[in-house]
């Protein structure tokens, strides 16, 4: 047992933080989830269960299906645990924010990873992302098929 | 004018040091900032202190004599020296004490600053997935800046050409060789726009500082004070755009930066146009750009300019970060907000030898900002 061990659980079981993951496959295309609290109406990325602004009770509630992005950067270096690395050797990838108008401004993953075809105000969408055993979500650029 | 003074300042090299604790270089700092005061150690009525990864500061008496003082463990990330210094005041001014030490020291290991989402209240995926990195907060904080401002990239590299500049002159910096725009810009990139020689490293040292009451001085026929005209401390307001933040609301709240910078300098009565040498955080190239804006000293987008004309150079108009900064010092968390005053007060004194800005400076500035959204900052003058 490392220092890190029971991490998975502690979050389901704060009073800010919910068990759902960050993204809906049943939708079509998938959505992210986020929260809109019922007495101040702010919106909270991940899910949480209570609105961190009012500690108001927040409702699920799924952000457009794209959006555009805001701004972005490059992760150039193996990142230290607990990023989980892809197998075989590191390849630099893109992170973004990309801003759901009238909603939020999100952080993911781009699956664009060259610095020369990401620029900001470009259109993206949700995509799903494999990561060994597990679905998470990224942003790509759309018609980018 | 002020009612409390500086009047003891040292220093131990930034770097890394082998075989040397962060609690020694602690007590190096501190013996010398007490000879520099002209003070013993069992004059000193109160003490505040730390360090983010180098133990209790308190622990210090062992070596420099268990006088029974007071001695208050400080440890608040980024702002550990902030806050040490703000604590010292605010007890000398309560009237409780006359002169107090404040005392910051870090030592990192190799690799350090590695963060556990739940400690951040954050899902474990955020990490799982590669998001929780600090570089990727500063690489799109000032992506949208350039975007926003029209500076380009070579803006950057002027930043730090002119910090590992300064550094080759300032014998406690770390990083002593200077290099060019064109090595700057084509080094690996990090964290685009970020290079290499854009970020600055974890690192180790010490700073301490003596503060005194104005009639404390005296006893102290021969100090040489510098008044501290105002020191504020801030943490951020709801919507500010922070590092780990899986979300950011629409409307962006201005970093705690410009609330500590606009409170320090009307506590001092003092215009940001009246500084005339300043150091302000430069975790990264492109942090000492905006900083200089969200404190005021500039306009949003004049940088382009200032960096063009070597403005903030030493012998500029605005001469910022004269002994390297972040850049050329690294950051050992505990001491590098103090390594700021340090170098201020050298300055105001005349004291910062081949360094030492031209004309006789007055009024000096400090600025420091950290995780999760703390900034603290100082307005001094001779």
């Amino acid at each position: 047992m490392g220092p890190r061990a029971g991490r998975d659980q502690a979050p389901a079981g704060s009073p800010h933080l919910t068990a759902d993951g960050p993204l809906d496959l049943d939708e079509d295309p998938p959505r992210l989830v986020a929260g809109r609290c019922g007495g101040c109406g702010a919106l909270t990325f991940p899910l949480r269960a209570q609105c961190p602004a009012c500690g108001g009770a927040v409702e699920r509630t799924l952000l457009p299906a794209r959006g555009t992005l805001w701004t972005w950067t490059t992760q150039g270096f193996e990142p230290k645990p607990p990023y989980v690395p892809d197998d075989g050797e590191f390849e630099p990838y893109s992170v973004g924010y990309v801003e759901f108008e009238g909603y939020l401004r999100v952080e993911g993953r781009l699956t664009e990873a060259d610095p020369e075809r990401v620029r900001i105000g470009m259109p993206m969408e949700v995509v799903p992302l494999q990561r060994g055993d597990r679905v998470t979500y990224a942003f790509a650029p759309v018609g980018d098929e | 004018m002020s009612d409390i003074a500086i009047v003891g300042a040292g220093i131990h090299a930034f770097g890394r040091h082998d075989g040397v604790s962060g609690l020694a270089m602690g007590v190096h700092a501190v013996r010398a900032a007490l000879a520099d005061a002209g003070v013993e150690w069992r004059d000193i009525q109160v003490a505040y202190g730390g360090s983010e990864d180098a133990g209790n500061a308190d622990t210090m008496v062992g070596d420099l004599g268990p006088t029974g003082l007071p001695f208050v463990n400080v440890k608040n990330g980024c702002a550990t020296g902030g806050s040490s210094l703000v604590s010292a005041v605010t007890a000398i001014r309560s009237g409780a004490y006359d002169v107090a030490l404040v005392v910051g020291f870090d030592k990192h290991p190799r690799g350090a600053f590695q963060n556990d989402p739940a400690d951040w209240s954050l899902p474990a995926w955020y990490g799982e997935d590669g998001l929780m990195v600090t570089t990727q907060f500063f690489g799109a904080k000032l992506q949208r800046y350039m975007h926003d401002h029209g500076i380009p990239e070579v803006t950057l590299a002027q930043v730090a050409e002119k910090n590992f500049a300064n550094g080759a002159i300032t014998p406690h910096a770390w990083r002593r060789t200077p290099l060019s725009v064109d090595e700057i810009l084509g080094a690996r990139m990090l964290a685009h726009p970020l290079t290499q020689y854009m970020l600055c490293s974890p690192g180790e040292g010490a700073v301490a500082l003596v503060v005194c009451r104005r009639e404390y001085l005296d006893r102290l026929p021969d100090a040489r004070p510098v008044w501290l005209r105002s020191v504020a401390f801030r943490t951020r307001r709801a919507g500010s755009f922070e590092v780990f933040s899986p979300s950011l609301a629409l409307d962006i709240a201005p970093s705690p930066t410009v609330d500590a910078a606009r409170e320090a300098f009307e506590a001092a009565g003092i215009a940001p146009e009246d500084v005339d040498v300043a150091q302000v955080q430069d975790t990264e190239s492109g942090a000492e750009l905006i900083h200089l804006a969200e404190c005021g000293l500039c306009k949003h987008g004049e940088q382009v300019e200032l960096y063009a004309t070597g403005a903030t150079r030493i012998d500029g108009r605005l001469p910022v970060n004269t002994d390297g900064g972040c850049l050329a010092n690294g950051e050992p968390v505990g001491a590098s907000g103090l390594r700021q005053v340090y170098e201020i007060v050298m300055q105001l004194r005349g004291e910062a030898g081949e360094r030492q800005v031209p004309g006789t400076p007055r009024t000096g500035f400090t600025h420091v900002y950290g995780a999760p959204g703390v900034s603290a900052c100082t307005v001094l003058s001779r």
